[in-house]
C-alpha cells in the first residue's frame, strides 16, 4: 500500500467486488419468494343481451373483396388478476401479456398475444381491466367458428439484479360463436 | 506511511467495507428497499476511501529511520569509468 494510486486502486477494486457479490445474494434471495398468483377474465358484448357470454363480436376480415382471406375477431375483454405475491425487493417490473391458445388442421397450436402490459410496483398488481383487444386476434385461414380456445396469462418477472423468470396461468374452456356477425 | 502504518491502512479498508457491505444488505432486505441497500453502501464506500486512502499522520507512528548524511560521506558510492563520460551524442543538423 505504498502510494495514493495503489491504495485508491486497491479500495476501488474490493468495493466492486463486494457490490457484485451483493447482487448475487440479493438474486439468490429471490427463491425464498413463493408466488400464489390469480387471473380470472371474462368477455363479453357491451350490446349483448346475455352479458356473461364467451364472446362479443367475430368481425370477419375487412378485405371483403377478396375470397380467401383471413378470419378475424375483435372482442372486449374484462381482465382481473392480483400479482402481487410476484414482487421481492429485486423485482423491477412485472410483464405480463394474455394470449388465446386454440388448435387448427395446419398448427398444432396457435398463439396469439391480445392484451400486454407493464407493472412497475406491488401497488399496480392488482388490477381490473376493461378494454377491447389490444393486438388483432387474426387467423391464418377460416378457422375460427365455433373454435374452442384457451386464454393464457403469461407474465415475465424483471429482477433489478439477476435472472428473468417466466410463467403462466392457463384459463381453458372459451368458444368462438358458430357464424359470422 | 511507514510500514507499519501500510498493514494498519489496508486492514481498515477490508473491515470496513466488508462491515458496511454487510449492514447494507441487511437493511436493504428488511426494509424490502434495493436503493437503501445501495445507498448505504455508497456512503461505506465514501467513508472508508476518506479513512484509507490519504496519507494521514497517524499512518507515521514508527517512522522509518534513514541513515545521516555524515554516515553517506564514511562510505563513497563507486564511480563510473571516465570512458562513459567522454562520449557524447553526434550533434544533428
Amino acid at each position: 500500500m505504498h502510494s495514493f494510486g495503489y491504495r485508491a486502486n486497491a479500495l476501488v477494486t474490493f468495493a466492486v467486488t463486494i457490490l457484485a457479490l451483493m447482487c448475487g445474494m440479493a438474486s439468490l434471495s429471490d427463491n425464498f419468494n413463493s408466488p400464489s398468483p390469480s387471473a380470472h377474465v371474462q368477455l363479453r358484448i357491451s350490446n349483448s343481451l346475455t352479458p356473461f357470454t364467451h364472446l362479443s363480436v367475430l368481425n370477419i376480415n375487412w378485405f371483403q373483396k377478396q375470397p380467401k382471406a383471413n378470419d378475424e375477431v375483435s372482442m372486449t375483454l374484462n381482465i382481473s388478476a392480483d400479482l402481487q405475491s410476484l414482487f421481492t425487493w429485486n423485482t423491477k417490473q412485472v410483464f405480463v401479456f394474455l394470449a388465446a391458445e386454440y388448435e387448427t388442421p395446419k398448427n398444432s397450436l396457435n398463439q396469439i398475444s391480445l392484451w400486454d402490459g407493464i407493472i412497475p410496483n406491488k401497488e399496480h398488481a392488482k388490477f381490473w381491466i376493461h378494454t377491447s383487444n389490444k393486438y388483432r386476434f387474426i387467423d391464418q385461414g377460416s378457422n375460427l367458428r365455433g373454435k374452442e380456445y384457451n386464454l393464457t396469462m403469461h407474465w415475465h418477472v424483471m429482477p433489478k439484479t439477476g435472472k428473468m423468470l417466466a410463467d403462466k396461468i392457463v384459463m381453458p374452456g372459451y368458444r368462438l360463436p358458430e357464424e359470422y356477425r | 506511511m511507514d510500514w507499519q502504518g501500510q498493514k494498519i491502512a489496508e486492514q481498515i479498508m477490508q473491515i470496513m467495507l466488508l462491515a458496511f457491505s454487510v449492514i447494507a444488505f441487511a437493511t436493504g432486505y428488511i426494509m424490502s428497499s434495493f436503493q437503501m441497500m445501495i445507498l448505504i453502501y455508497a456512503a461505506g464506500v465514501v467513508l472508508a476511501t476518506l479513512v484509507t486512502v490519504p496519507n494521514w499522520p497517524f499512518f507515521n507512528r514508527h517512522p522509518l529511520k534513514w541513515l545521516d548524511p555524515s554516515e553517506l560521506e564514511k562510505h563513497p558510492k563507486p564511480q563510473p569509468s571516465l570512458n562513459v563520460n567522454s562520449k557524447k551524442k553526434p550533434v544533428k543538423k
